[in-house]
């Protein structure tokens, strides 16, 4: 495996490691971790890092909502542009272009349902090339981007054994 | 009622004491755990579930499932290059403690010697008395990276034994051998006509490198038998199966006994573990990737700490020597200072006395948490 998927591996299991236990994790040194990840990051291939937040356990509202779109184009618009202005807003947390029934699978964050459904009404819904938008509410997260949010059932195995 | 004679030959197992220390202790980080950390695919999980769904849980063919073994004479011809016909070569057995015990019983005769290579697993010295036969220590060496030598077994009189059990990659010490360092003694074997049991139950965690099997050495096939299971590769301990891949007159020698002290190795498990031959390579090749992390840091971080450790390629274990020389003192304190469980190398026979078995089969987070604590109480 190359020295950059080592990284990309340890990195996307905890992106909080430190540089010392990427080093003794791999056949790397410090200045090769560092100058690794670095390269990533101007390649872009890491785009950036961030906290796997369970919401439930914060005080506060936050509401996520996957939306479904629908889009036709036409000779001066392809998806590219939609996605475009579509992604500028900060309350789009994840845009992508996707097989099957529908164009565009949006992720929409905000700390009110009000908030978030005023932005689908009044930003996403009346943009003119998109035909159809459904909106699913999260309403609970059991996993997300790989990790469990249930808490463990903890190490069952023997503390010693042959 | 007393104890058989056999029975009273066989002293406890020396890892009892260390586990009733830990168990007393909260907060306990143990790196004292003989087996991984992950759960089982849950694809062969599912496999298992499905079987109790289906209702499948009659005994199976004494031998094991025919699929089943199908399934495993084509895993071990493509992963090791060894070639068995799954009718007659193949034996399901109960993890691989039943096929160490059934093959003791099956080919090996009251009074004949049986050498051990030091430190072992704990399982072989006695399994071989209560064969009615004679464990017969060969210590292996730090010096030799505790591999098992031509000199070493010519020393310890292995020439007159009629069998040699060994395990590579090894639990307690993490070594392994490679085809030529296998060459030497397969050479002794063939010269001194012993039978071989080989326990190749860590094969798939090897780590830079492919396991090889002594079977595939010229003239062994014939005088071997070879051990392998789910346990470690597919982390299934607790669903116990394993086999054991030997010419069919051994086979069936040990079958003979097998079909009366077992009838059959677990049916649900069998399910589960025809999945795991069939879809489940993702899975450990990802736990493989994962203990070699964990293997790195830690032979990392106690090389920073000034501990000696040579560096251990397989299974999931490392073998220190333990600082200041009386490991079992230094494991106790250990425990009592900073509540983190390893244990004493003298548990696994002579040979391991000053050392500590170090198992990484530990989450990462865990693992990080307790070579800190190891740090402080040096």
């Amino acid at each position: 495996m190359t020295a950059k998927r080592e990284l990309l591996d340890l990195l996307l299991e905890n992106a909080r490691y430190s540089t010392e236990d990427l080093a003794r994790m791999t056949d790397l040194s410090e200045e090769e971790v560092v100058s690794t990840i670095e390269t990533l990051e101007s390649e872009g291939i890491i785009r950036g890092y961030q906290a796997v937040v369970d919401w439930h356990r914060v005080k506060e509202e936050h509401i996520r909502a996957e939306v479904e779109l629908n889009v036709t184009l036409d000779r001066e618009t392809g998806y590219d542009d939609i996605a475009e202005r579509l992604g500028r807003f900060p309350e789009v947390t994840t845009l992508q272009l996707v097989s099957g029934d529908y164009d565009f699978h949006l992720e929409v964050e905000g700390d009110s349902l009000q908030e978030v459904s005023n932005f689908i009404s009044e930003k996403v819904a009346p943009t003119p090339e998109i035909t159809q938008t459904v909106t699913h509410y999260v309403m609970e997260t059991y996993k997300d981007r790989g990790i469990e949010f249930e808490d463990g059932h903890g190490d069952d195995r023997l503390s010693i054994s042959p | 009622m007393k104890p058989s004679e056999r029975v009273q030959r066989v002293p406890p197992s020396g890892i009892r004491k260390f586990f009733e220390l830990a168990e007393e202790k909260e907060d306990v980080i143990s790196l004292g755990v003989g087996e991984p950390d992950f759960s089982a695919p849950w694809a062969a999980r599912d496999a298992a579930i499905d079987s109790l769904e289906r209702g499948k849980t009659s005994y199976t063919a004494n031998r094991g499932k025919a699929d089943l073994r199908e399934a495993i004479a084509d895993h071990v011809a493509e992963r090791y290059d060894l070639q068995y016909d799954p009718d007659d070569e193949v034996l399901v057995t109960t993890g691989v403690s039943e096929g160490v015990d059934v093959a003791m019983r099956a080919l090996v005769d009251p009074g004949d010697a049986v050498a051990v290579p030091q430190p072992s697993y704990i399982s072989y010295a006695p399994s071989v008395i209560f064969a009615d036969g004679d464990p017969l220590p060969v210590p292996t060496r730090e010096a030799d990276e505790f591999k098992l030598t031509y000199e070493r077994l010519a020393e310890s009189g292995a020439a007159d034994a009629e069998a040699l059990i060994f395990c590579y990659p090894n639990n307690p010490t993490g070594a392994v051998m490679t085809e030529s360092e296998l060459e030497p003694v397969a050479e002794f074997v063939r010269e001194h006509d012993l039978t071989v049991f080989a326990d190749e139950i860590y094969a798939e965690l090897t780590y830079g490198h492919d396991h090889t099997s002594i079977a595939t050495l010229p003239g062994m096939r014939e005088r071997t038998v070879v051990f392998n299971g789910f346990s470690k590769a597919y982390a299934m301990t607790g669903l116990r199966l394993g086999y054991a891949l030997a010419p069919p007159e051994a086979t069936a020698a040990m079958n003979r006994i097998h079909q009366y002290s077992m009838l059959s190795a677990p049916t649900t498990a069998q399910h589960a573990a025809v999945e795991a031959l069939r879809t489940c390579d993702d899975a450990v090749a990802e736990m493989v990737a994962t203990y070699d992390r964990r293997r790195k840091l830690v032979l990392s971080r106690f090389d920073e700490m000034g501990i000696d450790c040579f560096e251990a390629k397989g299974a999931f274990y490392v073998f220190p020597e333990a600082p200041g020389g009386d490991a079992e003192a230094f494991a106790e304190d250990l425990l009592e200072a900073q509540g983190v469980a390893v244990v004493p190398g003298d548990a696994f026979g002579e040979g391991g006395e000053g050392h500590l078995r170090v198992s990484y089969a530990t989450g990462t987070k865990d693992l990080k948490e307790a070579m800190d604590r190891i740090e402080a109480f040096l």
